[in-house]
């Protein structure tokens, strides 16, 4: 059976014998609480940003490790900055929108080369744009809630992975994305931190992009993203 | 693959020594992995601090690992996983075989997993008739070797161009893939395309974990490729294997390490990817496994807390401690022997197969203590090395003529004037035999010393007489 071993007597489960073996290391039996856990260190100065300088650090280490970042207005540039970017890299005109209700009232036939499928990604699929949860300056991270709306393979299926970021979910360091989530608050499903481009450095330590991810992250911020979205704390 | 030649450690060093395309391999990580951490490091001037936080962190998780793993347990099933408690290896291959049994699987999709090797799991699946696909570069790679990894974040570390040119040319042809392909971008997008099915096509998904979330019930990943991603993100069935003391208590504690590990690792900030997942999909969702297992692997871990090498479970595999290790670098990972080369192999080994076996590697130390001042949780692996030695001394292994050099070493030790008085006569010889060239290319009883390089010859006066010509106390203070 799984998870148990048995001994000479009684069947002795694993997690028992386990637990039971911490336990004795300790010289306790078992606890109903542990003590408070040590304090964290003041955040580093470079996640200590706030507001106009956070975007700016955030766009800075995100180009860092090859994302690319453009800033629009608002969702109604949104079709003539993603098709400027796709004719730019030569990319088909055709491109996956995850199925977030923000994208329904963008205005597609503004641009009327762009052929647009909702929903999300499947094998074929090279070029997908959905919207990021929340990003951070530290380190030049998205921050990416997997769930219907968004799927989790939008940041992993796609060659190119076409990313719109509110700019008021730009947070300054790895704690405030967590910030929405932790004990006792709903914790998506997947949440991921996507830092540049996938890449690999397992051939001969040279760096690679694409290696099973996307080629490709480009990041578009929208500065006015209406007044549904709550700001990072 | 799955056999320990750790007792060969010697054999395979000198072997490694004259390979040329391994020292090639190994000069580049040097310097590689060396100067992308420094870098990294130089821009985040608060490192230290986190150094000494991740480790307080680490200890407290320890002192109470029973209440985080219980409390792991609670939440991970409250949000849909089943979790399972593995006391060996044996039991975790067990586990996951009757899994894939369960779900009918043919098809296992891997990501790259240091627990798995340590357990043996490929040879045991592949045993049961399933194919595995190993889906991380490195581990693909060497898996088409059928070698082991040499490197616990890049596998085929020790792997040239040419030779991962041969594997691709040799095991592509029959995917339609007739072409030698020669530089790298071009092997990995061959690669790219080759792995993609299998994550589409297969039953089961197995990864490691770089963190479990004690107050979330969440695992979380960090890699590079987005393999292990894929990997679970569209299986039906996801199956992590963690080991105990991969649990922390918070999202926040997390954070507090993830400031070290990619750091520490590659250089980098940030991996390009950090998963958290909890649980299985969810209604709505078009990817998420249909059901998650979590294996808790003990494998004698629970046996070193309270003993001299309870730090070593610290550590959170990010590879440092073997890129700076000069030992690594001159023979590499397999030399090794088993599954964790480099520093945190010499400790762990041990631990893992017995001294017996294992006693070579913590012998084989200069006690430099690089891997102690970059190892981001500031485990104390030279003490460790020194705690196998004397475990190593006291059951007798050492041969005979080294227990009596010992011996004779430990009396002279002990008596002030005898040792003054024979290294002052060792000195003199020793400048004698360097006759004036400041080095000794032969000596007498040295030889092992004296074949790979020169030894330096004593220089000026013994640090004693500097000592007390300095006005030093001699007697106890």
């Amino acid at each position: 059976m799984v998870g148990a071993r048995r001994l000479a007597g009684p069947v002795v489960s694993s997690r028992d014998a386990i637990l039971g073996r911490i336990r004795k290391s300790r010289g306790r039996g078992p606890l109903d609480a542990a003590p408070p856990r040590p304090a964290h260190p003041p955040l580093p100065a470079r996640a200590q940003v706030e507001g106009e300088a956070a975007v700016a650090q955030f766009a800075e280490r995100a180009e860092a490790v090859s994302a690319t970042v453009i800033r629009i207005a608002t969702l109604a540039d949104l079709p003539d900055t993603v098709g400027a970017y796709l004719a730019s890299q030569n990319l088909p005109s055709d491109l996956l929108v995850s199925d977030d209700p923000r994208f329904d009232a963008v205005p597609w036939d503004d641009r009327p080369t762009l052929e647009i499928r909702r929903g999300a990604p499947a094998k074929c699929d090279l070029v997908m744009m959905c919207f990021a949860d929340a990003a951070i300056a530290e380190t030049g991270s998205l921050v990416m809630a997997g769930d219907a709306d968004n799927p989790y393979m939008a940041s992993f299926v796609p060659e190119t992975a076409i990313v719109v970021l509110p700019k008021s979910r730009v947070g300054g360091g790895l704690e405030a994305a967590f910030a929405d989530f932790g004990a006792g608050k709903a914790m998506p499903r997947a949440l991921t931190f996507v830092t540049g481009p996938s890449r690999t450095g397992d051939i001969a330590l040279q760096i690679e992009l694409g290696a099973h991810g996307p080629r490709r992250v480009h990041i578009v911020i929208v500065d006015d993203d209406g007044d549904e979205e709550k700001p990072l704390p | 693959m799955v056999d320990i030649t750790t007792p060969a450690f010697k054999e395979a060093g000198r072997e490694a020594l004259a390979d040329p395309h391994l020292q090639a391999a190994l000069t580049k990580l040097r310097t590689g992995f060396g100067a992308r951490r420094a870098s990294a490091i130089e821009q985040l001037p608060e490192f230290d601090d986190f150094r000494d936080a991740a480790r307080d962190l680490k200890d407290h998780t320890l002192e109470h690992l029973d209440y985080y793993l219980e409390l792991y347990e609670r939440n991970a099933i409250a949000a849909g996983v089943s979790v399972h408690w593995a006391a060996d290896a044996r039991e975790a291959r067990e586990i996951v075989g009757d899994l894939c049994k369960a779900v009918g699987a043919r098809r296992i999709a891997k990501g790259k997993s240091m627990i798995s090797e340590e357990i043996a799991l490929n040879p045991y699946l592949e045993a049961l008739g399933y194919t595995v696909g190993e889906t991380d570069l490195g581990e693909y790679i060497i898996q088409l070797a059928d070698e082991r990894p040499s490197h616990i974040i890049g596998p085929a570390i020790h792997k040239t161009v040419d030779q991962v040119a041969d594997l691709f040319f040799e095991h592509h042809a029959p995917l339609g893939k007739t072409k030698r392909l020669e530089n790298i971008p071009d092997l990995v997008a061959e690669a790219r395309d080759v792995l993609r099915d299998g994550y589409f096509e297969s039953d089961v998904g197995i990864t490691g974990a770089n963190f479990l979330i004690a107050e979330t019930g969440s695992m979380s990943i960090v890699t590079n490729e987005g393999n292990g991603d894929l990997t679970q993100g569209l299986c039906r069935t996801h199956i992590v294997l963690a080991s105990l003391e991969k649990v922390v208590p918070s999202l926040d504690d997390m954070a507090l390490i993830l400031r070290l590990l990619a750091r520490s690792a590659t250089g980098q900030e940030m991996a390009a990817y950090t998963s958290l997942t909890t649980g299985p999909r969810r209604e709505g969702e078009s990817d998420g496994p249909e059901a998650v297992h979590v294996v808790l692997v003990d494998n004698g871990r629970s046996a070193m807390l309270g003993t001299p090498l309870q730090d070593v479970l610290r550590c959170i595999r990010c590879g440092s401690c073997m890129n700076h290790c000069p030992v690594y670098g001159a023979v590499g990972g397999h030399a090794y022997g088993w599954v964790y080369p480099g520093p945190i192999g010499a400790v762990m080994t041990p631990a893992m197969i017995g001294i017996e076996k294992g006693r070579h590697l913590p012998n084989a130390s200069t006690f430099c203590g690089r891997c102690e001042e970059v190892c981001p949780m500031r485990i104390p692996l030279p003490r460790m090395m020194r705690y196998w030695r004397a475990k190593d001394f006291e059951a007798g292994l050492p041969p005979a003529r080294q227990r009596l050099w010992l011996a004779l070493w430990a009396w002279l030790a002990r008596r002030p004037t005898a040792y003054r008085l024979a290294t002052g006569l060792a000195m003199r010889a020793l400048r004698l035999l360097a006759g004036g060239r400041g080095r000794i290319a032969r000596a007498p009883l040295a030889a092992g010393w004296t074949g790979g390089r020169d030894l330096p010859a004593p220089e000026g006066r013994s640090f004693q007489a500097q000592w007390s010509a300095r006005g030093g106390s001699r007697g106890r203070s």
